[in-house]
């Protein structure tokens, strides 16, 4: 099993290695968001310091989106979901599969973020360990959903519309907790913000659940 | 991949209305005298809430808009454990029966939660001089709503029976898992600045002809949920049926078109 989700999402990343969608356009439009908050809410003001941690998240949101899109696109066309229903891997490692491979794109997606939130906002770190964790468990919570509402609109013809509407509702605890999270590592006070990064870590790991054992009538019949 | 007349198959062991016969009418003696009893409650629940109940010590009269408020919310979070429970058992068991049950409960669920949630902003506005406060239940019921608003839209789009049914089944169970991360999110958030919300301060409060009124329209509420359910039940079940028709209609038209011309 594990070498099959290792299979799964090797694929997908040499996907993108060669194809370079996710450099060459997702992150770029990410980028362009944070500039494009900074057009809208006075940096000279403080509005935008202080907001950092929600925009910062409201930004991967808005690019997991695009990069979602573009990871269960490839699947749709040529007839791909039948050809990985016909490799005889099980459902639920194609899911797990998928979600590694979304969680390595995610997770590098994020990391050039905070050094552009760094530069641009001039945000200074503090509380490092909680806002790792809070992003880890925020990464793997949007992966895990992601697959499952990426995969049933991949072969829709109106899958461009369909995805952000069923998804960015599901995300809306993840980015109230990831954000709040955020805010109070940012101000050096991790304790309260264990409990937001324990949320988090439940999504997660419910959606995790939720996602291995429904991908099998997913990939079936949807 | 899918036979496109698997409706028609599993049609027979799930139909809503014991004889074929009884298929031109959505009403049956059980849901008419359901209805009966849905207008006794309202009528009652109007006369109690608006007339005998005593206006609230504080709030005044605007505490009236509970009692619609409360009964519509309830059924709303009914309807979407119903949706939850019919999407569970349509991917076990892949009868139209359960699909149709998840698909009407989701419907009437987002229409008396979009109720829920104008006659709580009006409520905001009388009370609070504004529409909206990111009070807890109302951000919570927002997301939720927009939540149900993809089921539909998930629904909406055209596909053979089955397919859809498997995907909205899907959507549904994802949306029912959220329902208490997202009341937990949302209490954290809003709930340290507030404390209680009034709304909540309201229940503990009430007695007598208030707390009738309150049960009376909760009761109210709830059978207005199933009657309508019911109905919507079998609206959608003819609907399919007709769509059954229609295509074997096609069907037969066309092969007649082709023994005129002589095959």
């Amino acid at each position: 099993m594990i070498r099959d989700i290792l299979l799964i999402a090797g694929k997908d990343l040499r996907i993108e290695g060669r194809s370079r969608i996710g450099v060459a356009q997702v992150l770029p439009f990410a980028l362009l968001v944070l500039l494009l908050f900074a057009f809208a809410l006075d940096p000279d003001r403080g509005v935008l310091q202080a907001a950092t941690p929600g925009l910062f998240w409201v930004t991967v949101l808005f690019a997991s989106v695009l990069a979602l899109q573009r990871n269960f696109g490839i699947e749709a066309e040529d007839g791909i979901i039948d050809a990985l229903r016909l490799s005889g891997i099980a459902p639920a490692s194609i899911y797990l599969g998928k979600v590694l491979a979304l969680i390595v794109q995610l997770a590098a997606l994020e990391l050039v973020l905070v050094a552009a939130v760094a530069v641009f906002y001039n945000t200074d770190f503090h509380g490092v360990p909680l806002l790792v964790a809070i992003a880890a468990a925020t990464t793997v919570g949007i992966a895990a959903t992601g697959s499952i509402y990426g995969a049933l609109a991949a072969r829709l013809r109106s899958r461009d519309t369909i995805l952000p509407l069923l998804i960015l509702p599901l995300l809306a605890p993840v980015l109230i907790s990831a954000t709040r999270g955020s805010e109070v590592a940012l101000r050096g006070e991790a304790g309260t913000g264990w409990s937001w990064a324990a949320l988090l870590g439940l999504f997660a790991g419910a959606y995790l659940v939720v996602g291995a054992v429904l991908f099998s009538p997913l990939l079936e019949d949807a | 991949m899918t036979p496109s007349n698997s409706a028609s198959d599993t049609a027979t062991d799930s139909a809503p209305t014991g004889s074929r016969s009884a298929l031109t009418s959505t009403s049956s003696t059980g849901s008419r005298a359901l209805g009966a009893a849905a207008l006794i409650t309202v009528a009652l629940g109007i006369v109690y809430g608006l007339i005998i109940s005593p206006p609230d010590a504080k709030l005044g009269s605007t505490v009236r808009i509970i009692y619609l408020h409360v009964p519509t919310v309830l059924a709303a979070y009914l309807a979407f454990i119903i949706t939850a429970v019919g999407s569970a058992m349509y991917l076990f068991k892949k009868t139209e029966f359960w699909d149709l049950l998840a698909s009407s409960a989701a419907e009437i669920g987002v229409i008396f939660f979009a109720v829920t949630i104008i006659d709580g902003a009006l409520w905001g506005k009388v009370t609070w001089g504004v529409f909206w406060r990111w009070e807890p239940r109302l951000t919570t019921s927002a997301v939720l709503l927009l939540m149900y608003i993809g089921y539909l839209a998930i629904r909406a789009l055209p596909a053979d029976p089955h397919t859809r049914a498997t995907r909205s089944a899907i959507v549904g169970l994802v949306a029912v898992v959220n329902i208490p991360i997202v009341h937990k999110a949302v209490d954290w958030w809003r709930g340290i600045h507030q404390g209680q919300t009034v709304l909540g301060t309201v229940d503990p409060n009430m007695a007598g002809n208030q707390l009738f009124a309150m049960y009376m329209s909760m009761l109210a509420g709830i059978l207005v949920f199933v009657w309508l359910l019911i109905h919507r039940f079998r609206v959608g079940y003819l609907t399919e049926r007709t769509e059954d028709v229609a295509l074997a209609e096609a069907i037969e038209a066309r092969r007649l078109e082709n023994v005129g011309h002589g095959g």
